[in-house]
């Protein structure tokens, strides 16, 4: 058996090996990706609405 | 008194409400939160054993291992008490003789008819080098002697 | 501690942090990695199985420290009604229900082969599901109401009535005997993991702090900007109301 595939076979623990670690990373990283999301996202919006106020307020100034 | 204090003092007491009601129920309850039994408690009739499903807990006796086809036979003890167990179908990995056991069955006179068993894993880790130099210079503490 | 409950104040500490708390994850992720799979040994008696721990045992300290952490903001928030310590407790929220959910199936997946079984009601397996329910009902909680500020007091009432469950997760194997075994690093007379494994383990724990560190700034940025996005829309509703009835 070569070195990687003795690696891959874990000690013939490889069925419930590689699934703890492929499963934290998928956890982890939907969790990355949805919270990064939400931030951009939120502050994307809200520099939007900011920014069309700013110019409203521009446009006229005491009505 | 302030808001803030008055709403501190509201938090501290409701905090140690809520602790006293779970430590009266979890040690009203204690007796289910058990997982297992020791040979101890058995023997000494602490339960009422005879027939009824229980959980027997303990050491894998030294040499107690005995294996005819698929039925295997070993002795569960907690140093005081020993209790005889029959068991037919798969053992875990970590089954060993010396280390932790729990098994699922019935009290049949004296002899203790497993349906399952479960390896009881202890809290030491290290290489199997460090655990065998461990032995050769005698500082192995054995195991499972940290267990219930 | 209002001077640091100041949602600017946050944000400036926040873009200072944020990229140390990237680059300690992924560089300790990387190493953890490293030695959890390639440069560690077997163990005596679980063989490569003791790989599954380096996740397990981290994922599991987290969840306990995702909760504790939530019931002092909850409380911060009752007590002091800091404005940042309800967002904060709302973002941590999700990062310890992960951790809980991976401590629990990484558990079932080392105790299939090691115990034989993929669960037991032990008291430590069953307190530590009833540690993922609460933080999926904190979760329910605060979105339950249609005023945020009664969710939000709701969830964190559950927080800290909850808080009760943390210690006896901890103690669970001490108190009762259990299918769990017993601690390992934190307990009298040091810890019973020889030097070679724990070099992973602290690894792993400490790339899941500074995952949280980074996810919890992500995650309150959002809510920071979140609550600045109603309150402007509230303004306008109620602007365009005025104009109505003006009209």
């Amino acid at each position: 058996m070569s070195m990687l595939e003795s690696f891959l076979a874990m000690g013939g623990y490889a069925g419930f090996i590689w699934p703890t670690y492929i499963l934290t990373a998928v956890v982890l990283v939907a969790l990355l990706v949805a919270s990064l999301k939400a931030a951009r996202g939120a502050e994307k919006d809200l520099d939007a609405i900011q920014q069309t106020r700013r110019a409203r307020r521009r446009n006229q100034p005491e009505s | 008194m302030t808001r803030k204090r008055r709403r501190l003092y509201f938090l501290v007491l409701g905090l140690l409400a809520v602790s006293a009601a779970a430590a009266l129920v979890l040690s009203a309850l204690s007796e289910d939160i058990v997982f297992f039994f020791s040979p101890s408690e058995i023997v000494d009739a602490k339960t009422p054993t005879e027939g009824r499903r229980i959980r027997l807990g303990g050491l894998v006796g030294e040499g107690s291992v005995v294996k005819e086809g698929a039925t295997v036979k070993f002795d569960v003890t907690d140093g005081a008490h020993t209790i005889p167990v029959v068991f037919t179908g798969v053992l875990p990995d970590l089954f060993r003789e010396g280390q932790g056991v729990v098994t699922e069955g019935r009290m049949e006179a004296g002899t203790f008819q497993a349906a399952e068993v479960l390896a009881k894993h202890d809290e030491n880790y290290m290489p199997k080098e460090v655990a065998e130099s461990l032995k050769k210079t005698g500082h192995w503490q054995g195991d499972g002697t940290t267990q219930n | 501690m209002h001077r640091f409950a100041n949602p600017a104040r946050f944000m400036r500490i926040a873009t200072l942090i944020q990229p140390w708390a990237v680059g300690v994850t992924i560089l300790t992720t990387a190493a953890g990695l490293w030695f959890s799979l390639i440069a560690s040994p077997a163990d005596y008696q679980q063989g490569e199985t003791v790989r599954i721990m380096y996740i397990h045992v981290p994922a599991a300290w987290m969840g306990l420290f995702c909760y504790t952490a939530m019931a002092v903001f909850s409380a911060m928030a009752l007590v002091w009604k800091h404005p940042l310590a309800d967002l904060l407790a709302r973002a941590t929220a999700p990062v310890g229900a992960a951790f809980t959910f991976v401590c629990l199936v990484t558990g079932a997946l080392w105790g299939k082969p090691m115990w034989g079984t993929w669960w037991v009601w032990d008291a430590r397996l069953t307190s530590m599901l009833i540690l993922l329910f609460l933080y999926l009902g904190y979760m329910a909680l605060v979105n339950a109401f249609d005023d945020p500020e009664r969710g939000q007091k709701a969830a964190a009432v559950l927080a800290l009535v909850g808080v009760v469950n943390v210690p006896i997760i901890k103690f669970s194997v001490d108190w009762w005997n259990t299918l769990h075994q017993p601690a390992s690093v934190v307990k009298m007379g040091g810890p019973a993991i020889d030097s070679t494994m724990m070099v992973p383990l602290i690894l792993m724990a400490v790339a899941f702090k500074a995952y949280y560190v980074v996810v919890l700034i992500l995650r309150t940025r959002a809510e920071i900007a979140g609550q600045k996005l109603r309150v402007i829309r509230m303004a306008q509703v109620h602007a365009a109301g005025r104009a109505e009835i003006q009209a």
